[in-house]
């Protein structure tokens, strides 16, 4: 009854982008997706919005529509249960290897991070930061999480990931716990941030294992985000960086009209 | 003061089928649920549940669907605090209780056959009958649950103690989807009878007849037959 297949979207763009043009073609990304609107406007007619065609009115329909989607970023802030664990489940649920998805399309177009070279990268609001290798993240207290993954597309699955919990790296390396937010910086320049009570949950972790083994690399290998309280694309992979501030600056998928908050 | 100016003046001054304030309610969810079904298709697009069901592009909101869900979580206020609004003046009025009970299985039965044989007599406006009862009451149930079933799809997390009592993330997806199944289904029925009977449709705009404690009275300024028992004929 329900079988489903994938279908087209946004989170997977419909052709698979050369990593040179992708900086290129984020501004005809931005001009289909204020077509998107003008086209939602005009479906609704005159019933709902006196809107017209012309584009600065179409663009304050966009405006309107970010303007609530900011007062929902505040609602699910203030509705947020710090220590509410998330459901867990168990080893023989879990999906392998786990669902491929990012803000390319295809599984080819991951570019692999060289794990012997990379290092995780600190700034902002932090006392100590020298940069991480993967054998001294590998050499953390490692936790595990049987969670569900839920996709603002609307598929979920269950995937079993392990690896320093991020309230106590943040802890570890002196970071400001009542700073605002937390920034991952990572390959392409994708960037995505969360607020710092979901950085603070108790099942928010820097995955480094899926399933025991070491991530591979279409699923963010050597470090990603994992946690229970937010939307897949939140869970930022091929982390370069870590940033701790109090300035809010637009991510990624933010700027493409996505929710900011993203809380589940 | 003549007798029809008498009549005249103390009717403006009594309550119509549809008072002022449920009016604006009623028109201020059609707005809502219009923006909440077409985003919806939307947001199901992009992960759809079943294989055979696509919405086509001309009926969705939103081009992408970032669009349909920032929609969708714009829409959801309206719907939701109007929804909450008009089940809260509903029961407290006794709006409710008045026009929606007692439902009998058995007038439901009969009106049912009589609506099939296109035989529904729609003189009164003011009293509904059995199958219109239970649509209206019905609806209103499925709008409450929807709004749950969001709010677990929203919050799966934060709201888990509900969400829980599902099986599934998708069976609540399921559910969600069937709703607006419910819903959708409704609508279509309901704009389908008002089309018909263009008084009832009016009635929503102006507030339609005048009511009166006496039925006789109130049939005879709405200009309608005495009929205070649907079974009558």
């Amino acid at each position: 009854m329900s079988i489903r297949i994938r279908t087209p979207s946004l989170i997977r763009l419909r052709k698979s982008v050369d990593r040179t043009v992708l900086k290129e073609s984020r501004a005809l990304v931005e001009d289909f997706n204020r077509r998107g609107v003008l086209r939602g406007a005009l479906t609704l007619g005159a019933l709902t919005m006196l809107t017209g065609c012309d584009v600065s009115e179409e663009e304050s329909v966009q405006n309107g529509l970010r303007a609530v989607s900011s007062w929902n970023d505040a609602v699910q802030a203030a509705i947020f249960r710090p220590d509410h664990l998330a459901r867990t489940f168990s080893p023989s649920q879990v999906v392998k290897p786990p669902r491929f998805n990012a803000y390319f399309h295809a599984i080819e177009d991951v570019r692999p991070i060289n794990g012997t070279t990379w290092k995780l990268e600190l700034a902002g609001l932090i006392k100590d930061k020298r940069p991480w290798t993967a054998q001294q993240i590998y050499q953390l207290p490692e936790q595990e999480l049987i969670i569900r993954h839920i996709c603002v597309e609307g598929w979920d699955y269950i995937g079993q990931w392990s690896g320093p919990n991020l309230r106590a790296f943040l802890t570890r390396i002196g970071a400001d716990l009542t700073a605002k937010y937390v920034y991952f910086i990572c390959n392409d320049d994708f960037t995505e941030s969360i607020d710092m009570a979901s950085a603070l949950h108790p099942q928010t972790i820097l995955a480094s294992k899926y399933a025991g083994a070491l991530l591979a690399d279409p699923f963010g290998y050597p470090l990603r985000l994992r946690t229970t309280v937010k939307l897949g694309y939140k869970n930022a992979k091929w982390i370069r960086a870590i940033e701790v501030t109090n300035t809010f600056r637009p991510t990624f998928w933010s700027k493409q009209g996505e929710n900011w908050f993203a809380g589940i | 003061m003549s007798p029809i100016a008498a009549v005249q003046s103390n009717a403006r001054q009594r309550p119509r089928l549809h008072p002022l304030p449920l009016r604006i309610m009623h028109w201020i969810n059609a707005v809502a649920i219009f923006i909440m079904i077409g985003s919806g298709w939307r947001i199901y697009n992009d992960d759809i549940l079943f294989r055979w069901l696509q919405f086509p592009e001309f009926l969705v909101i939103g081009k992408w669907a970032q669009y349909g869900l920032q929609w969708h979580f714009f829409g959801m206020w309206i719907f939701v605090l109007n929804g909450f609004a008009y089940v809260a003046y509903g029961i407290l009025t006794g709006r409710f209780r008045q026009k929606l009970f007692p439902i009998s299985i058995r007038e439901v039965l009969v009106t049912l056959g009589d609506a099939l044989r296109l035989r529904l007599s729609h003189e009164d406006l003011t009293a509904y009958n059995a199958v219109q009862k239970t649509l209206y009451l019905g609806v209103i149930l499925v709008g409450m649950f929807i709004v749950i079933t969001g709010l677990c799809l929203w919050k799966p997390v934060q709201f888990s103690e509900v969400a829980d009592l599902f099986d599934s993330f998708q069976t609540i997806r399921l559910i969600h989807f069937l709703c607006m199944s419910a819903i959708v289904a409704f609508v279509a029925v309901h704009v389908t009878l008002a089309l018909l009977v263009p008084r009832s449709l009016v009635a929503m705009i102006t507030g339609g007849p005048v009511l009166d404690d006496s039925p006789v009275e109130a049939a005879a300024l709405s200009g309608a037959p005495t009929r205070s028992n649907p079974l009558a004929r």
